[in-house]
């Protein structure tokens, strides 16, 4: 198989460095650490893991509101090298669009619905006229479900689903080629959520769309996803086809995680995998495995080496020392 | 005698636009030891009725039931200092947002302790070493030190921990839990619904948890009520309503889990949205999204059958629950225990 991947990313890393003020030293916080992962057109691509983990940041780096610390990220077969204060190429820029958890507070109150829709357009194709821009706005409008006439409304008259699907009509009106859903219906309603993953799972059949889902509910995640990535402290630990890493779930993190879930059965009572204490402080952050603390399986070698992300088979990656991996294998 | 009883509860609110009804016509009975669960999407009124219950809503709201009792006592007729007894001394709430339910200026301790003097009273030295007791009991490390933090030192999971500690400081007989881990996450989560459920069975309580995760529903309840748009639409043991649901809104909520929908290509779902104080339809509330509505649903409010233990509202209530356990609430007895759950689909 020989598909060109849309989006790239080779060892993404971020960090954030904070000033230290009169009580405390500066500091560098390790938002994201060495991301790597490759997306295709009509495929998702799952970033699971709880607060703190580097989702988010991932999110912003891959849309380009910030330059990653170091590593590369090729959009399109384009390379992006960016340095702080620069701005991506327009034409990049148009490829990759966001939506983000509260469709409350990422719509503008004092705008209606078709000026939201025709703004992209008015910055990012001169050429169209006022009236093109209005057909497309409303073209848009009635392909994520809504009607004609809410084209003049105002975001406080939309419940929160039609908010959603508003935000995502914007995000659709360049055309582009990835979208990158941060959490996009963890806000919703179970009947309106339902709704929502259906209108996106018609939307990338329509327009061949790439997505990257960032979410922590992993019900929703294991229906969309293709492919998965679990993150935990600004590491990805297992990656993985979505299947197969549900089914089989190798790094401590990602078992724990998938058994702390509550799944919706009554009749299922499980063994569950205990998880102690909480994540540790990005700004004191444990020597070597940085999930050794909470993990079940941890001895005394876990804090001495962080394990890299290693692959399993040929499609697994785990990053844990008790994991059996094709590089243990070769050793032994 | 119900340790809570609660027959025809109704709450509506004076706004500018007229008369609210957000809640409506609700029956609750939880006795001693149960685990309830109150299920329903936003504006079901599931957090409202049990403010009502506390006496926590502000003065635009109207209160009004049949009966509302707490172990015997009528909470209408209580006087307010009475009452004030009651609430927060034997029966306790914990709400959503730990973060927000922490005064910022107060530490921890003190907000514990003020909790023990109002109820319990004893000396400085005995409040302060059972503040440090129920520190440990919900699971914080280090309870000497942490006595002295403030709520902002706090993560999320430690401040519900503190939450629990002082709604459980007075020995409630009754906890109502709001939402208890919506703002958690899901490692998190577990940690304090396994703390909620090991409190309760330790100290014999009655746990009203108000959610709207199925998953925490079918992982802890005994018995569901389900509400929508402020009505009670059926109310079950947990295992039967996963399996047989009475109520069209049931179903369909249950069925538009995507777990449940395995192998479907898109998700069942529920057109429409929950109606709001504007757009109420006639007859059943349900009826616009509901795929089984005939004309007589559209233009007569359905009442429960008197001899239906689920209490279903609705004129054609699903399938007779064929393995029903002996009426009523009975924790602890099921019809099945092996068979694993289908998505309930009718032809």
């Amino acid at each position: 198989m020989s598909r060109e991947a849309v989006l790239r990313a080779r060892h993404l890393t971020r960090y954030y460095e904070i000033k230290g003020g009169p009580f405390s030293k500066p500091a560098t916080v390790k938002a994201l650490n060495e991301a790597s992962f490759e997306l295709f057109a009509g495929q998702t691509l799952a970033v699971v893991g709880e607060s703190g983990c580097g989702k988010s940041t991932l999110a912003r780096v891959l849309t380009m509101i910030e330059p990653p610390t170091s590593g590369e990220l090729t959009i399109n077969g384009q390379a992006v090298a960016l340095k702080p204060g620069q701005r991506p190429p327009a034409a990049l820029r148009r490829e990759v669009q966001i939506i983000f958890q509260n469709p409350y507070g990422s719509l503008n109150p004092r705008k209606t619905v078709a000026t939201m829709l025709e703004e992209p357009l008015k910055l990012n194709r001169r050429e169209m006229s006022a009236s093109e821009r209005r057909t497309a706005a409303l073209e848009m409008i009635e392909k994520v479900g809504l009607r004609p006439e809410h084209a003049d409304r105002y975001p406080h008259m939309f419940s929160g689903g039609q908010r959603q699907r508003i935000a995502i009509a914007r995000a659709l009106m360049l055309n582009p080629k990835i979208l990158v859903l941060d959490e996009p219906v963890s806000a919703l309603d179970l009947s309106i959520q339902a709704q929502v993953l259906n209108l996106l799972a018609d939307l990338q059949e329509e327009f061949g769309l790439a997505y990257v889902f960032i979410s922590h509910d992993l019900s929703v995640v294991r229906r969309i996803a293709d492919d998965v990535i679990v993150m935990y402290f600004g590491q990805p630990v297992e990656t993985g086809p979505a299947e197969t890493v549900f089914s089989q779930p190798r790094h401590p993190y990602t078992q724990a995680l998938f058994s702390a879930t509550p799944v919706a059965d009554p009749n299922r009572r499980r063994e569950r995998v205990r998880l102690k204490g909480e994540p540790p402080s990005p700004l004191a952050p444990p020597p070597g495995c940085p999930f050794a603390p909470r993990c079940h399986r941890a001895t005394e070698a876990c804090s001495r080496t962080d394990p890299p992300l290693e692959p399993v088979d040929d499609a697994v990656s785990v990053a844990c020392i008790h994991v059996e991996t094709r590089a243990s294998q070769a050793a032994s | 005698m119900a340790l809570l009883d609660i027959a025809g509860l109704s709450v509506r609110f004076q706004t500018n636009s007229g008369l609210f009804t957000a809640v409506e016509n609700v029956d609750i009975q939880v006795d001693h030891g149960d685990v309830l669960s109150i299920v329903g999407e936003s504006g079901s009124g599931k957090s409202v009725s049990m403010l009502a219950t506390m006496g926590l809503l502000p003065w635009t709201a109207q209160v009004s039931a049949e009966r509302m009792a707490f172990d015997g006592q009528d909470l209408q007729q209580l006087g307010s200092r009475q009452r004030r007894r009651i609430v927060g001394g034997e029966m306790s709430m914990i709400f959503q947002e730990p973060m927000s339910s922490l005064n910022p200026c107060f530490t921890v301790g003190t907000q514990i302790d003020e909790m023990i003097k109002q109820h319990k009273g004893g000396s400085r030295r005995e409040r302060h070493e059972r503040a440090l007791e129920l520190l440990a009991q919900v699971g914080i490390p280090d309870p000497a030190r942490r006595i002295k933090a403030y709520p902002h030192q706090l993560s999320g999971g430690m401040s519900q921990r503190v939450m629990i500690a002082m709604a459980i400081s007075c020995d409630p007989r009754l906890l109502i839990a709001d939402e208890p881990t919506t703002a958690l996450d899901v490692t998190i989560q577990a940690q304090i619904l396994e703390l909620l459920l090991k409190l309760q069975e330790e100290k014999g309580m009655a746990l009203i948890l108000i959610t709207h995760d199925m998953g925490v529903v079918a992982e802890t309840a005994k018995q569901v009520i389900v509400q929508y748009a402020g009505r009670q639409v059926e109310q079950q043991e947990v295992r039967s309503l996963f399996a047989h649901p009475r109520h069209p809104y049931t179903e369909a909520l249950l069925s538009a889990l995507p777990e449940r929908a395995a192998g479907q290509t898109r998700l069942p779902t529920i057109p429409g949205v929950v109606p709001g104080q504007h757009d109420r339809p006639t007859g059943c509330l349900f009826n616009p999204r509901c795929r089984y509505a005939t004309e007589h649903c559209r233009e007569v409010e359905p009442v429960a059958a008197p001899d239906d233990p689920a209490r279903t509202l609705c004129h054609y209530p699903l399938g007779r629950p064929d393995a029903e356990p002996s009426s009523g609430p009975s924790p602890g007895v099921s019809p099945e225990t092996s068979s694993p759950l289908r998505p309930e689909v009718r032809p």
